[in-house]
């Protein structure tokens, strides 16, 4: 007998313990469910850092990577729009001396600098009532005072995907805009459906942000990724 | 466990169109529940046979009561309405089982909202119904309206009249709201129940069971605190796809509180999670009170739009400009006016006419002009939706003079009765031609309200129709029409 009651209590999901997976650990884990990310390396060392850079060419992005570590951009941990070797020697240096003994093992990723107009943010989260929700929005720095956010259940449709890009406040940024081309609706419902099959086959993860998810040349790209997993000791029913 | 309507059908039946009732705890006092419940049931006109039990054997209204359900016939009652103490109504419900009773209103408080006893009491409760086979609605419930059955079981008023729009509501309240609404508009009601503590029958139950009901075109539903989600969820996805469901939901601003590892999920608060899921459902989900019934009146009343292209016909023109401005920020489109359309009213119209979406017929509209107008727009074929707004001036003009020192003569008797004829024309066109052309036409008038008696809103009324208090609440209901539309083609 389901009952209902005008005061509902906390479930469990609420109160479960979770831990966060680096975002490195994040991407290996969505990239196989169709979720599109930059090419990136993965180093320990400054000296490494560079020639990691060199490599892959300038403009790059330096950013602290570790399983403790789920909000970069607070703490100042992401260097961007980094030009050359010796400024990417700099950043790497100090990346890895920010780190805190609280974060544990820590590397540094490099990825090429992407530039976009236009950034959303894409997830999954736990509902205590709903279960395992999917969340397209407008991202970037300000996505939670914005706001402007379409949330489904998954499992999720193709076509539900593309009603909640159509429900944004802000879906004109879907159009062509300021020079850049309009963005591919199908590639961006694809990805939100790759999160919620990812959540699908893993009843383990509680939560995915996909913060920013930039479009370059009309594709979304996510250049971050942040897994939230319940913790395995207790078991971690789905 | 007898509670969907899929599995025991009968039982739903017994609860809304019982062959016969008994009022269990019936009261000789006009205050009591017990009284007033009986009142009702007899007052509505319901033809089935009615009973009472009272402790004393009192006569109750004209029924000779008895004094215990077991001296009552056997197979001749289908439900039980229930005003007896909770102390009392374990015995009460095992007797009724011995009779033959399918389905228990139970309007007893002292269960589930009552702490930790009242919660065993549930318990109990639950399980001596389900073993029974008896439907249990409620407890702490208001009660049980079947207008096709002219039943009025409820412990309060009012009895709504007749139609097709089916309430099932977590708080009785709101079951007297809707019902109020639906006296004052004249948009009736099929079946109404307060699902009370919903202890085994709930809120998708109810609607399920109206999903299949041919007395009822439409769901109207009040939810709070809802403990399973997903449950609700996965139940209005299953309904959706065979009646429209609308809904409001109490307590919707909280959230938004939760500690959160993700931005995802501090952004993904208690209420834009239930809007999401009721919109992948197909529920269309109400802002308010009052526009949950408008839109329900309108699903009940009005044909399905097949397109979203509006057009606005006024008498003047700043209603128009308000109601443009409404569409457009909707997801419904001010189609610009055809070509051939245009030329067509052009021909009816003097040259000042707006030529344009809104067609604003500024003043120029001689006796027939309207209904006519109304027609060449309606039956346009890339017309999808009418709003038509200035109904109810003329007569509005006929009241002022009705009621001034110069009424009835100077020619005032014959120009009012006209000026009320033919807005009672305006309204009667407006229904008919939208049921010819099966496409929605709105009418909308400040008078629905202002005025009700004015002889245009009054029209629309006698024509079955909702009469909008203003274009914007028209363009609402209109709107989520529309996103039902795209719903159900979705699903094909």
């Amino acid at each position: 007998m389901q009952a209902t009651s005008p005061d509902p209590t906390d479930s469990e999901t609420a109160l479960e313990p979770t831990s966060t997976l680096s975002e490195q650990a994040s991407k290996e884990l969505l990239a196989p469910f169709g979720v599109p990310f930059l090419p990136e390396r993965d180093v320990t060392d400054a000296d490494a850092a560079v020639s990691a850079g060199d490599e892959m060419g300038y403009p790059v992005v330096a950013k602290l990577n570790g399983d403790a570590i789920a909000h970069k951009t607070e703490r100042g941990l992401v260097k961007l729009n980094i030009t050359d070797s010796e400024s990417l020697r700099a950043a790497a240096t100090e990346l890895l001396a920010a780190a805190t003994p609280d974060d544990g093992d820590v590397s540094v990723l490099i990825a090429p600098m992407v530039k976009s107009n236009r950034e959303f943010i894409c997830g999954m989260s736990t509902d205590p009532q709903f279960g395992p929700t999917i969340l397209v929005g407008i991202g970037g720095i300000l996505a939670e005072a914005i706001a402007d956010v379409s949330i489904r259940l998954a499992p999720l449709s193709s076509s539900d995907a593309h009603e909640m890009l159509g429900e944004l406040q802000m879906s004109d940024l879907l159009n062509e805009f300021r020079g850049e081309p309009a963005v591919d609706r199908d590639a961006m419902a694809s990805l939100l459906v790759a999160l919620s099959a990812a959540a699908d086959a893993n009843g383990e993860i509680r939560s995915i942000d996909l913060n920013p998810v930039l479009i370059v040349d009309g594709k979304p790209v996510s250049v971050d990724a942040l897994v939230e997993v319940a913790d395995s000791t207790d078991g971690g029913a789905a | 466990m007898p509670t969907s309507p899929a599995d025991h059908p009968e039982l739903f039946d017994a609860l809304f169109n019982p062959r016969g009732i008994v009022v269990a705890g019936a009261s000789t006092h006009p205050g009591k529940f017990g009284f007033v419940s009986l009142h009702n049931v007899l007052a509505s006109g319901y033809q089935g046979k009615v009973f009472a039990t009272n402790r004393d054997g009192a006569e109750v209204l004209g029924i000779q009561s008895v004094a215990s359900i077991d001296e009552l016939p056997e197979g001749e009652i289908d439900l039980v309405f229930v005003c007896t103490p909770a102390a009392a109504n374990i015995e009460l419900l095992k007797a009724c089982g011995r009779k033959g009773i399918k389905a228990a209103f139970l309007t007893s408080a002292g269960y589930g909202e009552a702490g930790e006893e009242g919660i065993r009491a549930q318990e109990e409760l639950i399980a001596v119904a389900d073993e029974l086979g008896i439907l249990l609605a409620g407890p702490n419930g208001q009660g049980v309206v079947s207008t096709p059955a002219n039943l009025c079981a409820q412990i309060v008023a009012p009895f709504p009249p007749k139609g097709k729009i089916g309430v099932a509501s977590q708080s009785g309240n709101f079951v007297s709201s809707f019902l109020n609404w639906s006296r004052q508009t004249g948009v009736g009601i099929s079946r109404a129940v307060s699902a009370g503590n919903a202890a085994a029958v709930t809120v998708p139950d109810y609607l399920e069971y109206y999903a299949g009901d041919e007395n009822t075109a439409v769901g109207l539903a009040y939810v709070e605190g809802i403990q399973d989600g997903r449950n609700f969820y996965d139940r209005m996805r299953e309904i959706t796809p065979r009646k429209p469901m609308v809904v409001v939901k109490g307590g919707a601003t909280a959230g938004g509180a939760r500690a959160a590892a993700s931005h995802t999920g501090s952004l993904a608060s208690d209420d834009r999670v239930f809007d999401g899921a009721m919109r992948q459902a197909g529920v269309v989900r109400a802002d308010t009170v009052e526009s949950a019934f408008e839109i329900a009146a309108s699903f009940a009343t009005q044909p399905l739009p097949t397109g979203n292209k509006v057009i606005v016909m006024t008498t003047a023109g700043g209603w128009g400009v308000v109601t443009a401005d409404a569409i457009t920020s909707s997801e419904l489109e001010l189609m610009s006016l055809p070509p051939d359309l245009e030329a067509a009213v052009n021909e009816k119209l003097p040259p000042r006419w707006s030529r344009n979406n809104p067609v604003d017929l500024a003043g120029g509209e001689t006796r027939d002009t309207i209904p006519e107008v109304l027609e060449m727009i309606a039956s346009h074929e890339e017309v999808d939706a009418v709003v038509y707004l200035g109904l109810g001036i003329q007569s509005n003009q006929a009241r002022m003079m009705r009621e001034g020192s110069f009424y009835p003569d100077h020619g005032l008797e014959r120009i009012v009765a006209y000026h009320e004829r033919q807005d009672e024309r305006f309204a009667q066109a407006a229904a008919e031609i939208s049921a010819a052309t099966g496409k929605p036409i709105m009418t909308a008038t400040e008078l629905a309200t202002a005025d009700p008696d004015n002889a245009g809103p009054a029209a629309v009324r006698a024509s079955g129709r909702l009469c909008y208090g203003s274009s914007n609440r028209a363009v609402t209901a209109l709107e989520a029409m529309w996103r039902y539309r795209r719903f159900l083609e979705r699903q094909s």
